[in-house]
């Protein structure tokens, strides 16, 4: 039995009680608080922050709290809250070599000036349910490491600089479009191309790069540094003229090397792909860097062959906010559009009917091909 | 316009957006108007609602909206889909305004998939949600592309298009978000109108504006402006028609919901603008009684 979908205030107003009811679960068990979420599930809350544009790990835990967990419904409620907010200024550029280091690594030395640290890592964890954690077992006992943050130390691509090897980084003193400000247009600068490419979406971005490189792009990397670690933001107020420290943000940077044959006009030399991300996202950092890395086939002079290297089909659609909206929308009533089209279906089925009776066999075949 | 004043939504603007937010759409909606069916790229603003529920619709109605004006929100002509709700909710709550469900004592009607069947008046401005406000990208899906088409006025390829239609079905086969000509200069989308809606649009003394949110285009069709359906000389535009009539009002001229009333297929056609379907029920009740007295 179908019902007409039509829902007053009332429907609305019952759906979100259900929902803070079913947010909420069994009230037998304590309630989760921001504050949890904030210092216990940190990379959920990074992922949040980054694509959410906002630094903020409290706001985006509540974000977390209020969404049930949802990654991309998260990363909405921050957008929505940060499109409001206004603007004081620009913080000045920020410097990663000052970087109070507490992860990094590289996949093209040995050894480097300032050393490698792995710092807190999953990638050699074996992947093996811990059932202590299960069984809300003691949390380990603190390790006694020499932990404490490298100095800071020249980033590992300006080592292969010095000798002319690999490109030098785009120096640009304009300052960059704000992509939530302005529209973008097509081709996109370098700047709009990276802030896009952070905003975007980790899964579609991790199955892009991976997409290219395996072939379809032509991307296959050395990463040449990862470092994780806290940053000083720093701004200058117009009325003070010079830079003052307004806080300190955690950042994950990524520099991925890559092969560039040479054209008729340079010689071969390494070029870079850069990646950044909130928080200790290193996956995001990394898949930033190589489709920033393979979205310049076209100024480099590279055949764009796949989808990975077209600027408009990846930037148009890394959006998770905007790519759940409009998948979403499908929810929405369409039964004035399904309605046009059942009156065009039935009307061309019944001339083809029509036809169908006057026709001889063979022109028949050849029409329902 | 509006003056800005907190509303019972403590900490937003009236209307939700900051007043440096609307004066810049409101500068594209000027341009859109000075240029009609031309789509003006604007600095669209992350909504809190999804991008494809109407946030290009909502930024313009934010922009245009003031504290006299009276609000429709329509989905599907209707004023009761949950949609229609959620927004006219929304702007009940963010600018206080009064809102109907009475076409002809709106102000501003938001809309998305169709046009008030009652004639709308000089001084009312239809506000359309679009979802996809390129008319050629479904032919060319590149933007930097399609810009350069409507720049060169280079709109073959949908004649052909429309035209491969004819040749295998002997008709036009595209039934909504019809392509229009805007004042013989530039191909628009009418938004997922039924085609049926497209002769509205021709000429009417309403001012209407399209807003998409995330395609962050905003595009116009000043009052009395020619907009004419793409069509040949032998094969001339037509819109729907139905057999039947309106199940509730008897209208054998609106466009008909067909609503399936049980699992055996059964069926009944009623108007899908539920505030016209109402004034007719309304004036056929009356003209019953004066018929009885």
């Amino acid at each position: 039995m179908y019902v007409a979908v039509k829902g007053g205030e009332r429907a609305i107003d019952n759906a979100h009680a259900l929902l803070a009811e079913r947010r909420r679960g069994n009230r037998d068990v304590a309630e989760l608080t921001v504050e949890q979420i904030r210092n216990q599930l940190p990379l959920a809350v990074d992922r949040v922050m980054t694509e959410g544009s906002v630094y903020d790990p409290e706001l985006a835990a509540l974000a977390l709290k209020q969404a049930s967990g949802d990654a991309v419904e998260a990363i909405f409620l921050l957008r929505a809250y940060r499109t409001t907010l206004p603007r004081f200024g620009y913080s000045e550029p920020l410097n990663t070599e000052t970087m109070q280091i507490e992860r990094r690594i590289s996949g093209t030395f040995k050894d480097l000036p300032g050393g490698q640290t792995l710092g807190a890592t999953y990638d050699y964890t074996h992947r093996l349910l811990d059932f202590a954690l299960l069984a809300e077992g003691e949390t380990p006992p603190s390790l006694e490491t020499d932990s404490a943050p490298l100095e800071p130390c020249p980033r590992v691509l300006e080592l292969l600089n010095s000798e002319g090897l690999i490109e030098q980084s785009p120096k640009n003193d304009e300052r960059p479009r704000d992509i939530t400000r302005e529209p973008v247009d097509y081709p996109a600068e370098r700047a709009v191309r990276l802030q896009n490419l952070v905003r975007g979406d980790e899964g579609f971005l991790l199955s892009l790069s991976y997409a290219s490189m395996r072939g379809y792009g032509d991307s296959h990397p050395f990463a040449g540094e990862i470092r994780s670690g806290q940053v000083t933001v720093e701004l200058v107020p117009e009325e003070l003229g010079f830079p003052v420290v307004i806080g300190e943000i955690v950042l994950t940077e990524c520099e991925m090397v890559n092969q560039f044959h040479g054209s008729k006009t340079e010689p071969p030399q390494f070029t870079r792909g850069y990646g950044v991300s909130f928080g200790y996202n290193e996956r995001k950092a990394m898949t930033v860097a190589l489709m920033e890395r393979a979205l310049r086939a076209d100024e480099l002079g590279e055949a764009v062959n796949f989808p990975t290297q077209d600027q408009e089909f990846v930037l148009s659609h890394t959006d998770c906010v905007s790519a759940n909206g409009f998948v979403s929308h499908l929810k929405l009533p369409h039964y004035v559009d399904f309605q046009s089209e059942l009156e065009m279906i039935r009307r061309l089925r019944r001339e083809a009917g029509k036809q169908e009776n006057n026709a001889p066999a063979s022109a028949v075949e050849e029409k329902t091909v | 316009m509006s003056t800005p004043q907190m509303t019972q939504v403590e900490g937003y603007n009236f209307a939700y957006l900051d007043e440096q937010t609307k004066r810049m759409i409101r500068r594209a909606i000027l341009k859109a108007v000075a240029i009609p069916g031309y789509q003006v790229p604007f600095g669209g603003r992350e909504m809190p609602l999804p991008h494809g529920w109407g946030t290009g619709g909502m930024q313009v109605t934010a922009s245009v909206i003031g504290t006299d004006d009276r609000l429709k929100v329509i989905d599907q002509g209707a004023d009761d889909t949950t949609n229609a709700v959620s927004i006219r909710r929304f702007f009940a709550k963010t600018a206080g305004v009064e809102t109907t469900e009475k076409t002809a004592d709106a102000t501003l009607i938001q809309t998305r998939h169709r046009v008030p069947e009652r004639p709308l008046q000089n001084g009312q401005i239809l506000i359309y949600q679009v979802p996809v406000p390129e008319p050629l990208r479904f032919i060319e899906a590149r933007d930097s592309e399609t810009r350069k088409m409507h720049a060169l006025r280079e709109y073959g390829a949908m004649q052909v298009k429309l035209y491969e239609d004819v040749a295998r079905f002997g008709h036009i086969a595209t039934s909504y978000d019809y392509p229009v000509m805007v004042n013989g200069r530039y191909m628009m989308t009418p938004s997922p109108i039924p085609k049926f809606d497209n002769p509205k649009l021709n000429g009417m003394p309403a001012l209407q504006l399209f807003g998409a949110g995330f395609e962050k285009r905003i595009y116009a069709v000043p009052p009395y402006t020619e907009v004419q359906s793409l069509d040949f000389d032998d094969y001339p535009f037509e819109v729907q028609q139905w057999e039947e009539s309106c199940a509730i009002c008897g209208s054998d001229h609106s466009f008909l919901d067909e609503v399936i009333t049980d699992d055996a297929g059964s069926r009944m056609f009623v108007c899908s603008d539920t505030d016209y379907c109402r004034e007719r029920a309304q004036s056929n009740r009356e003209q019953a009684q004066e018929n009885e007295q």
